[in-house]
């Protein structure tokens, strides 16, 4: 019996691209909600006691990437599906 | 004994310290002045603030009810965390802040106002003005005058007091046309607006 070698490709490729965004998502902090480029910080002035707000430039992925992980990975896995003829 | 001597001694002060015309300028260099919006929706909570405050607020000591003035927010400062949000937000069908550049609570009195040393605690009524729609509304507000404190935050540059102003309400976006398409179910129809901003008064 032999595996396709396409449906192989596929299959691993999809894991990698699923793993791939999992990673980035996790790394960034597993924010879940959506994705963000900035992030507020507060500080409070001494003299009149408010909190002010700064937001600082950075990079949180959110949830759009373990989901786009999952829809790419299944897109890819499914494809790979279509392969999966085998031969004696 | 003590106390009927301190409290008419504590209401000369509240009183002189309210007791005279002055008009604070909300215009913050220092950008510490903000104001934050939240809107309830199903993955989180949609978070945004600004800076860009302006305005002038003239307390009538004597009548601390006749207290006007105008508060103005830069429509085009309003900022939020995500991207997309954020030009959604600017877009026509939610704050349209190409053509509608100014968010304003145009002041114009007090009531029950009751004060407690140098806090003032009151209904503030007026004019609140998103998109063009313009809407009576009436909200709590917290006043702390700070006297003499401008000194301190403008190292020593200028004399004057300094107006500390707090306030948090509730407006619906669809009573100001702000994209009342939108489900509620998505977005919440209620504005959750918390104001906390500092004037100064300086001494000529």
């Amino acid at each position: 019996m032999k595996i396709n070698k396409l449906l192989v490709f596929f299959r691993f490729f999809a894991i990698v691209l699923f793993a791939a965004c999992l990673a980035v998502w996790i790394a960034g902090g597993a924010e879940r909600g959506w994705t963000k480029t900035s992030v507020p910080t507060t500080f409070e002035d001494e003299i009149t006691g408010i909190e002010g707000i700064r937001y600082e430039e950075k990079f949180v992925p959110g949830i759009e990437f373990p989901a786009a992980g999952i829809a790419l990975g299944g897109f890819l896995w499914i494809v790979g599906g279509f392969f999966r003829r085998r031969t004696k | 004994m003590k106390c009927y001597l301190i409290l008419p001694t504590l209401l000369g002060f509240t009183f002189t310290a309210f007791a005279a015309p002055q008009t604070f300028d909300f215009a913050d260099p220092k950008g510490v002045n903000n104001a934050t919006f939240t809107l309830d929706a199903p993955l989180e909570t949609i978070t945004g603030s600004t800076n860009g405050i302006s305005g002038t607020i003239t307390i009538d000591r004597e009548n601390p009810e006749a207290t006007k003035g105008q508060i103005v927010i830069d429509a085009t400062s309003l900022h939020v965390p995500n991207p997309v949000m954020k030009e959604h937000l600017h877009s026509a069908d939610w704050i349209d802040s190409d053509t509608h550049g100014a968010i304003t609570f145009e002041l114009k009195g007090l009531e029950d106002v009751k004060v407690e040393g140098e806090k003032a605690h009151a209904t503030a009524l007026g004019v609140f003005t998103i998109k063009g729609v313009s809407k009576e509304i009436s909200v709590p507000v917290q006043a702390t005058l700070l006297p003499g404190q401008l000194a301190a935050r403008s190292n020593g540059q200028m004399e004057g007091d300094l107006l500390v102003l707090r306030s948090e309400f509730v407006i619906k976006r669809t009573d100001f046309g702000i994209n009342p398409g939108a489900p509620t179910d998505k977005v919440a129809d209620e504005i959750q607006v918390r104001l906390a901003i500092a004037g100064a008064s300086s001494k000529e």
